[in-house]
């Protein structure tokens, strides 16, 4: 057997699995889209009707929140991590990298403990201020569960780009009299500005497809992957849920892929 | 003093952000193990609540397991492969193929789910099997193991230790078999942890792709967040960790040894 | 005058003072360990020597960005800077990699440190422009930094750390990065430059050549420590030791019977009157091989036979063999006829030979 066809046969696994559960279940979904009442109008139905139109709105907002959010977080503490040595600094790398796997439900459920009517907050307010703040089931609530799935995972990359950082250039800039903040403002956050924007993209994306930590919660707050889900499961609506689905798709696709044309490889948007 | 103060500062804000990240987690896994949540550990600590989800949801442990390890045997069988022939082809084509596979990640779970539903949905017993949810998990975690074996063979110069094996007369199965996998072991270990680490934590994909009779522990765990007394869905939560920690500290341990160490002027 | 005396420095007074200052770092690491240096306004002071000698620590000790171990000081125009940050010392500093800010084109990069002090940007552009035609780098002003040659790089580093009109200019290895056409003619420039700006500099490097072209004082220093200190004439004709000896140029060393007002080699007899020499009986000696002499074997009273002839470009050199334990290597003019296997005499001035202490323990 040739070299050559050895590498053909390489592939053949590849192609089964991908073709197979892939790239015909995803035409089917395109196909599917299209197929409603409204035909390819339903496409644009995520645009146009306002019900969807606010969906979306909050859907990204929320994203975008929890994305700017998680950059100030994860940059003030990754910087930190990455530069300072001190007894306990291993145990808090690893307080902050431990959530990386739970799954959106874990997310949920972990808010609702901190948040939720027998929530720590609760307790702690009705002790200091007499009454119990309960805000897991709101805005509020989703937010942190974002923050709370999105802060590991930026971090990592955070504290991965200061570890490559030049430290030759800060001291070229401190050597040119700049104090810290100065150094901070005009070096370090420039040069960390392709992982600001590959892990902001990620986060933000992960974010606009969260479902788990949103099912938990069982808010009022319409997120569109919420959104989908009753469409296709109470409502039947099978093409309005497949055409949200692929209209949420190429949202997330799209802005990974400008992320990615600022820079490299990244980790992968999950739950 | 000013250095000592943002030190302070910035000490002070990571703890607080590591403490929201773990106190709910330790606060749940203190409630899987006591009587009664709102009497707090004064009630007492009791193994009763995980002796009940045992009895409960065993299934769901079993199928998790089940499903992470077949998905790594299938994202081994084809993400290994797969990888060396892209790495050694580095064409356009082979970028194409590279963002085909990573495309999943880029939809969100429900929508893939969804599409899988709607092609094999008419295929009963293979839609109600687990081996349904086996395909889900199989083509979100592949782009990983992919990735992580492609990283490895960069760098080891696959090429020379390919062409130094071809030189001493291996056929190219033999060659793959003796000399790409052995080198690659790293980036496939790496990529083996993190694919059944995602299987076990998988939810968006599995939750619409599940039925009663082929329930995962995530899918457990939100029926008992909806349904059973926190103490119950807490020592859920218990297992689940149990399961996931030696698997995380696997990781960062195997990332910690691929670390450099930090250079210093002479 | 010739340029060497030339270049004796006209300002006086010590601008730099390094005193016992020894750097042991964390992980146990002793990179130097105490040296005293005093370096006088205006001159350049080359550090000098092999990696891991200490000599970018020394330097890095002077600008602040290492703190000497306890009992060390550093003194500015004889006040302590020791627990004075660098960012507050007013040096300028060009690096081994250069650090040009890659967020920045040529001309923000050259007026950073204007702008943290506070200069208005017009007064800023026109020292810009003073540091741009200084160093010979017009038109490269909007340039980003990955679009510069290593030469051109090397240029913007060193206008960067001149525009702030710094009291000390501190030079990490700069040219080491270069090729080797590029960097002899960059030393040239350099070397015009750090004259006409006259700045106090200290220079880090492992090439003995560009020390002796730069610097008006050479600091050579070995596992830590100063081995000499001296002019660069100083250093080549009168090394304190065989490590200075041999890092400077090409140099026989060679262990020889001393026997009142002759070395005894098996080759043959050699005057001398080096000084220290009346107590004993064995020395080292070291002669350079531009100070031999090739001559007819009769009447020789220095002979060897010639076992190797490398033509290195602008002469040949010889290895002579026979005339003491190791092969002597010999500088001849290419209109010498040499091959191997001739019997030859050497000729050697005595005041050319130099003792030097024996080897440490």
């Amino acid at each position: 057997m040739s070299k050559r066809t050895f590498v053909g046969l390489c592939f053949v696994p590849l192609a089964v699995l991908v073709t197979a559960f892939f790239l015909l279940p995803m035409a089917r979904l395109i196909l599917t889209g299209a197929s409603g009442q409204d035909g390819l109008r339903a496409y644009a139905a995520i645009l146009l009707d306002p019900r969807y139109r606010a969906t979306l709105f909050n859907t990204i907002s929320l994203a975008a929140a929890t994305t700017i959010a998680t950059l100030v977080i994860a940059t003030i503490s990754g910087l930190f991590l990455q530069r300072r040595r001190f007894p306990g600094h291993a145990l808090l790398v690893a307080m902050l990298t431990f959530p990386l796997a739970f799954p959106g439900v874990v997310v949920g459920f972990m808010i609702i403990l901190l948040a939720g009517r027998q929530g720590l907050l609760g307790d702690l307010t009705l002790r200091f201020f007499g009454t119990k703040e309960v805000f897991a089931y709101s805005l509020q609530g989703l937010f942190l569960g974002y923050l709370y799935f999105s802060i590991p995972r930026v971090i990592l990359t955070i504290m991965a780009a200061v570890e490559k950082l030049d430290p030759s250039l800060e001291e070229a800039a401190r050597a040119l009299g700049a104090g810290p903040w100065r150094v901070v403002r005009d070096i370090i956050l420039p040069a960390l500005a392709p992982a600001f924007i590959a892990s902001g993209a990620i986060a933000f994306a992960t974010a606009m497809g969260a479902f788990g930590t949103a099912f938990t919660l069982a808010t009022d707050v319409a997120v569109l992957p919420m959104l989908i889900y009753t469409e296709f499961t109470l409502s039947a609506n099978i093409a309005l849920a497949a055409a949200l689905s692929v209209g949420l798709g190429l949202i997330t696709w799209a802005i990974l892929a400008l992320a990615r044309s600022y820079g490299g490889t990244s980790i992968a948007a999950a739950g | 003093m000013r250095d000592r103060l943002l030190f302070a500062a910035q000490l002070v804000f990571t703890a607080l952000v590591a403490a929201f990240l773990i106190v709910p987690a330790m606060l749940s896994m203190l409630a899987g193990v006591t009587l009664n949540y709102f009497r707090g550990i004064h009630s007492g600590l009791t193994l009763q609540w995980v002796v009940q989800v045992w009895q409960l949801y065993p299934d769901t442990i079993f199928r998790s397991f089940l499903i992470a390890l077949a998905t790594l045997a299938v994202t081994l069988v084809v993400g290994i492969p797969a990888a060396y022939a892209l790495h050694l082809r580095n064409d356009r084509i082979s970028r194409a193929i590279e963002e085909i596979i990573t495309l999943p990640l880029a939809i969100p779970g429900l929508a893939l789910a969804l599409a899988l539903l709607l092609t094999y949905g008419g295929f009963s017993d293979f839609r109600r099997s687990w081996l349904f949810i086996l395909a889900g998990h199989a083509v979100f975690t592949l782009p990983f193991m992919v990735r992580s074996v492609m990283a490895v063979f960069g760098a080891i110069d696959l090429k020379s230790l390919d062409e130094g094996a071809a030189s001493l007369g291996a056929l190219p199965w033999r060659r793959f078999r003796d000399v790409i996998v052995p080198n690659a072991a790293p980036g496939i270990l790496a990529g083996s942890l993190m694919v059944v680490t995602l299987s076990l934590g998988e939810f968006n994909l599995t939750w619409m792709l599940h039925t009663p009779l082929t329930k995962t522990l995530p899918v457990g765990l939100a029926d008992s967040y909806a349904s059973m007394r926190l103490e119950v869905a807490s020592a859920y939560t218990l297992v689940f960790f149990v399961m996931i920690i030696p698997l995380l500290v696997a990781m960062q341990i195997f990332a910690g040894f691929r670390g450099g160490p930090t250079a210093r002027p002479r | 005058m010739s340029l060497q005396q030339s270049r004796h420095s006209n300002g006086h007074g010590v601008a730099v003072r390094v005193e016992n200052c020894a750097k042991t770092f964390t992980d146990g690491t002793h990179a130097l360990g105490p040296v005293t240096l005093d370096v006088t306004r205006g001159e350049t002071v080359v550090l000098l020597g092999p990696s891991g000698c200490g000599k970018t620590t020394l330097l890095r000790i002077i600008a602040g960005l290492e703190m000497p171990n306890h009992g060390g000081r550093v003194l500015f125009n004889k006040a302590e800077v020791t627990q004075v940050p660098i960012e507050r010392r007013n040096v300028g500093m060009v690096f081994q990699s250069y650090a040009l800010f890659p967020n920045m084109n040529v001309a923000e990069n050259i007026g950073y440190g204007l702008k943290i002090r506070g200069v208005n940007g017009a007064e800023r552009s026109a020292r810009v422009a003073e540091l741009v035609a200084l160093t010979g780098i017009e038109g490269l002003e909007h340039r980003r930094i990955d679009q510069l040659s290593g030469g051109q790089r090397q240029r913007v580093a060193l206008a960067r750390a001149v525009a702030v009109r710094p009291s000390v200019l501190l030079l990490d290895e700069p040219l080491t990065a270069l090729d080797a056409a590029l960097r002899e003619r960059l030393r040239g420039e350099l070397n015009r430059l750090l004259r006409t700006l006259g700045i106090t500099t200290v220079y880090v490097t492992h090439d003995q050549s560009e020390a002796m072209v730069l610097g008006d004082r050479i600091v050579v220093m070995r596992k830590g420590a100063i081995a000499q200190i001296g002019t660069p004439r100083d250093i080549y004709f009168a090394p304190a030791s065989r490590f200075v000896a041999e890092f400077i140029g090409a140099a026989n060393i060679i262990d020889a019977a001393y026997n009142g007002g002759s070395l005894l080699f098996p080759g043959g007899k050699l005057a001398a009157r080096p000084d220290n020499m009346t107590t004993k009986d064995r020395v080292l000696v070291m002669i350079r091989p531009e100070s031999i002499r090739i001559v007819a074997a009769d009447g020789a009273r220095l002979c060897g036979q010639i076992e190797t002839v490398s033509f290195v470009g602008d002469r040949q050199r010889a290895a002579i063999g026979g005339v003491a334990a190791k092969p002597i290597i010999v500088d001849v003019p290419n209109s010498v006829p040499l091959k191997p296997g001739d019997r030859v005499g050497l000729a050697i001035d005595p005041s050319a030979v130099r003792l030097l202490p024996p080897d440490p323990v």
